[in-house]
């Protein structure tokens, strides 16, 4: 089991900095993402654009923003639990919170912080009736293991990156290979487009487009594809073992909208009069995740939000200790790993 | 001030006739958001940025709108309920010429 000082729920810009400035109350944090990489949003959707609001920065791309937050916390070690959704809460006698992903991770912490922005990212997933009941019996939203596909029959849908990396990939492993596409046209890397036209022209990828998988049928495991081309309504059955729509991601609030939290428009409900505690004493909701009235979803709300947040946290694992806020200018930053960064002392010294 | 008429139709199939304004830097998602005519969370999800597909709608009247961006051909692409006159809402802003512009928004994704 994992133990800290304030479990922060989610990885973004929001809850990397809450991991600075628990540091500087000597609070260790442990952060769970459901992504394999932290930085969220920004990483996930677009760390190629530019940000311009952040106080003192004219202009940092969003990724080069998570670089210098993950830099600024390095010296107070944060823990990482990734590529896991916190999925179960449970409160302890001894008043500390248990936090279950859903890969069966156990965190225990007497605080948790929620920034879990938009919610967490997961496969979009095309309007199939029967997709539900294939899925892991045919129907794949990711790619974990490659070897299952080996001599296999497998049709992908999609037009992006990933549709065209994995049918990439896929056919040189499967004995077949059918990528699906509403449009002609694909939007990737240069080179992905073209190693698919030669894959294609080589008859080892089988293209149909522009098309749309409208059904899925099977006993119990998938066995059939229906695809309809769009442009003349020509139906085309692909026997097959499995199907891997690969529409992007999209966010979705999740099993946290079941901890009991107050929730209002798709948001969890915080007291911004002082220190961003949800209705559950103890469970805190910082950044996109929360709202109150005037609520702004910006990060640098967030990075605010996540300040006052953990010197309420403070008072509250520490209740007898009296503390007051002291400048990184005077005070300096003391890392967990004895790193020390300072201001330079002056001298005193006379010049001869 | 200006202010231009637009006609939106809700996901619930309700007609809102609303007041746009011009000089404002909006574009349509944010007067969707700024009239609550979907609920927060439901729409404008990336921000404006092309990213997702939530401020889909479909344009009824038949208004010049501006070319399709690359990022825009490319989400729409993606997404699903696409028609022949699908556009992103935060890609069309709010100019004179959409005086009278009805629009319709696409149902919520699962």
């Amino acid at each position: 089991m994992i133990k800290t000082d304030i479990l922060i729920i989610g990885a973004g810009p929001t809850g990397l900095f809450a991991v600075f400035e628990a540091g500087l109350l000597q609070l260790k944090c442990h952060l769970i993402d459901a992504l394999p990489q932290p930085g969220g949003q920004c990483s996930e959707i677009y760390p190629k654009k530019p940000i311009y609001d952040i106080p003192g920065f004219p202009e940092v791309l969003a990724g080069e923003l998570v670089d210098n937050l993950m830099e600024q916390i390095k010296p107070f070690q944060p823990g990482f639990t990734l590529g896991e959704r916190a999925e179960k809460i449970e409160k302890l006698d001894d008043d500390t919170f248990l936090v279950t992903t859903n890969k069966g991770t156990q965190h225990n912490a007497p605080i948790v912080a929620i920034a879990g922005g938009l919610g967490s990212f997961e496969p979009r997933k095309p309007q199939l009736e029967n997709l539900a009941k294939f899925e892991d019996k045919g129907v794949a939203y990711m790619i974990k293991e490659p070897e299952v596909y080996r001599d296999k029959k497998v049709v992908i849908a999609g037009g992006g990156d990933s549709a065209l990396d994995w049918s990439i990939f896929l056919a040189e492993l499967a004995s077949e290979v059918t990528l699906v596409h509403r449009r002609n046209e694909f939007r990737g890397a240069l080179d992905s487009v073209e190693k698919v036209q030669q894959l294609k022209n080589q008859g080892k990828i089988n293209l149909i487009t522009p098309a749309e998988v409208i059904d899925l049928q099977g006993q119990d495991h998938l066995q059939k594809v229906i695809v309809r081309k769009t442009d003349n309504s020509e139906e085309i059955d692909l026997e097959v073992d499995y199907f891997i729509p690969l529409f992007g991601l999209s966010p979705k609030l999740g099993p946290i909208a079941d901890w009991g939290l107050e929730i209002e428009k798709n948001a969890i409900k915080v007291d911004n009069t002082l220190d961003y505690q949800t209705n559950i004493p103890g469970i805190y909701a910082i950044g996109d995740v929360n709202t109150y009235p005037g609520k702004l979803k910006l990060i640098l709300c967030g990075f605010h939000e996540a300040t006052l947040m953990c010197q309420s946290a403070y008072q509250r694992i520490y209740p007898d200790k009296k503390y007051v806020m002291k400048y990184t200018t005077v005070g300096g930053v003391t890392g967990f790993d004895g790193s020390k960064k300072e201001a330079p002392k002056a001298v005193v010294k006379s010049i001869e | 001030m200006s202010d231009i008429k637009i006609k939106i139709t809700d996901r619930d199939g309700v007609q809102h006739e609303i007041d746009a304004p011009t000089d404002m830097n909006m574009n349509l998602m944010e007067v969707v958001r700024s009239y609550e005519l979907a609920p927060e969370g439901t729409i404008g999800i990336c921000g404006g940025m092309a990213m997702c597909a939530s401020c889909q709608c479909y344009v009824k009247s038949d208004h010049q709108l501006p070319e399709k961006s690359d990022d825009e051909e490319a989400m729409l692409a993606e997404a699903f309920f696409v028609e022949d006159n699908s556009r992103l809402g935060c890609q069309l802003h709010i100019t004179p010429e959409l005086e009278g512009l009805e629009v319709e928004l696409a149902p919520e994704e699962a």
